[in-house]
């Protein structure tokens, strides 16, 4: 338990972020129309695509004569690339058909 | 300003754009925007990642991380740019499990590096294992969703089987998270039973429940991308992956309402059991009656109220451009035409709305169901286009039924029935519709588009 308390207050404003953007998901997405629950899916699909920049992280880090390490962040930067481009551009797709004909 | 300044702010911004972008993703007239909006702040993000820090880092490196955005973004670019939007659903999945792989692979790379620290481990086991669920999770769900695998497959007493294969996966995490083995032998046997349980997990799940499963899976990745951000002390993946965690996991439980059962029986509940059981025998079925296509035309043409209910059926048949020219000619011909939307019609929410948009169909016509359903007993013909569980009756009739209580539409309020249909096979609930057999409904069998080109041409001629 010690252990626990230890690791909120070290990480007290990361805490903070974290419970707030809680409460900002959930607002966000409460008074959505059923319309868009697709897009809406589809958008947030993109934006935790953001773990890419883990990926990104892992490269950096590398040491570049371990070539398995490599090899593996490698493909990592491509399904995050994947994840967050195929994610907006479908987004985008979709959205394209909402606009409005009057 | 240092390079690490620069880079906070970089991410700020980020996060600003991810919630704005959310934000407005929640209205029709600034969806598209904000997709924009938090794409930009994603690209922000990303570049000022690759060359905002002090470290020295080799050509070969710079070269390969370049190498692999491009690549990736052509591909992930090409196929959302290429496939035909009925199959946007299983799309957002396998993206969604790119993600998560993403997730799972910076766990793997991660681990050897991090064994003096308790907290980095404890993050990077969450994220490995999150990740490779989520991933091998998407996989099954894309693949059942493009029809590659359509039953859902139940080993004997899969959930005993699938909890005890979550528990000893959670031990095992726990026991990584505490004694930090220098090996990383232990990291991969989680991540080989994380990836069983994602299949485990996903494969006895069928029906109408696969966008629920899809849009917890997609929180999954969220949470997956919190934990790296843990790891990086990232506020860019924290703000991205919590946001996307909890607005995920609010979406997953709407719609679940919307088809009025429990997250939990989603999971563990198997749909069509009861079916199995005791659907198949019992139902009384009367005479189905067809219909020819100049019939359906006269009754279209002098109506003066027509509903049409769209399905899964209207999207496999791409007869969403045909519906919406049969709208437009019986309007011309003084018909009021409006469009019923369950909110689970195909296989997503809003996946309807997306396709009749696509058709130019007036985003007005679009009806949703509680307000649609009290105006069927005005309809003289409510037209069912490639639609079945949704207009099942025995959702309010038939205890018995594994969709009973599922809100459906009141289509045999109408005066008249006419359901387009392939063939009598059952829909995705794979249960009978006794709405068919009733003596107002009529069957047009055939393909959707074939079937209202048909009556386009025979009301033309009227």
């Amino acid at each position: 338990m010690n252990a626990f308390f230890d690791f909120i207050n070290q990480n007290i404003e990361m805490t903070y972020v974290v419970i707030l953007m809680i409460f900002v998901g959930i607002e966000l997405i409460s008074h959505v129309p059923a319309v868009l629950h697709t897009p809406l899916m589809s958008g947030a699909n993109a934006i935790h695509g953001v773990v890419i920049i883990g990926a990104i992280l892992v490269m950096l880090h590398m040491d570049p004569q371990n070539y398995a390490g490599l090899a593996i962040g490698f493909v990592a930067v491509v399904l995050g690339t994947l994840n967050v481009v195929g994610g907006f551009v479908v987004t985008n797709r979709m959205l394209e058909m909402f606009k409005t004909r009057k | 300003m240092t390079t690490q300044a620069l880079l906070n702010i970089a991410y700020l911004i980020a996060a600003v754009t991810f919630m704005t972008g959310m934000k407005m993703l929640g209205s029709p007239k600034t969806a598209r925007k904000g997709n924009l909006i938090a794409a930009v702040g994603m690209a922000i993000a990303i570049v000022a990642t690759i060359f905002l820090h002090d470290k020295q880092v080799s050509g070969t490196v710079y070269g390969l991380i370049f190498a692999a955005i491009i690549i990736g973004t052509f591909i992930g670019w090409y196929i959302a740019v290429k496939v035909e939007m009925t199959k946007m659903p299983e799309l957002v999945s396998f993206f969604n499990g790119m993600g998560g792989a993403t997730a799972a692979l910076i766990g793997l790379l991660e681990y050897v590096h991090n064994t003096g620290s308790a907290y980095k481990i404890s993050m990077i086991v969450a994220g490995l294992l999150i990740g490779s669920v989520s991933f091998a999770g998407s996989m099954i769900a894309w693949a059942k969703l493009s029809g590659k695998m359509r039953k859902p497959v139940r080993l004997p007493s899969y959930n005993i089987i699938n909890t005890i294969l979550l528990l000893v996966a959670l031990a095992l995490a726990v026991y990584i998270a505490i004694e930090r083995p220098a090996s990383p032998v232990m990291l991969y046997v989680l991540f080989a039973l994380a990836l069983v349980y994602g299949v485990m997990f996903v494969l006895p799940i069928g029906g109408a429940d696969m966008p629920v499963v899809i849009s917890l899976l997609n929180s999954f990745t969220g949470l997956a991308a919190a934990f790296g951000g843990f790891l990086y002390n990232n506020m860019a993946m924290l703000t991205g992956g919590v946001l996307v965690g909890s607005a995920g996991t609010i979406l997953t439980i709407a719609m679940t309402k919307a088809m009025n059962r429990s997250l939990s029986n989603v999971i563990f509940g198997g749909f069509g059991d009861t079916a199995v059981a005791g659907g198949g025998g019992d139902t009384t079925k009367g005479t189905v009656k067809s219909i020819t296509p100049s019939d359906a035309g006269i009754l279209l043409n002098y109506a003066n109220n027509v509903i049409i209910v769209p399905g899964y059926g209207l999207a496999v048949a791409q007869a969403q451009h045909a519906i919406h020219e049969l709208e437009e000619l019986l309007e011309s011909k003084g018909v009021h035409v409006k469009y019923a939307i369950h909110p689970v019609a195909g296989r997503m929410p809003g996946h309807m709305n997306v396709l009749l948009a696509e058709a130019n169909v007036d985003y007005d016509k679009l009806v949703d169901m509680d307000d649609i359903n009290p105006q069927f007993k005005n309809a003289d013909v409510v037209l069912v286009v490639g639609a079945n569980d949704v207009v099942n009756p025995a959702a309010k009739t038939n205890p018995g039924s594994p969709i009973y209580g599922m809100p459906v539409l009141n289509v045999e309020d109408a005066k008249n029935v006419i359901v387009l249909k392939r063939s009598m096979k059952p829909g995705y609930a794979g249960i009978d519709n006794e709405l068919f057999y009733y003596p107002k409904t009529s069957m047009l069998f055939g393909d959707a588009k074939d079937s209202i080109t048909k009556i386009i041409n025979e009301v033309k001629n009227m």
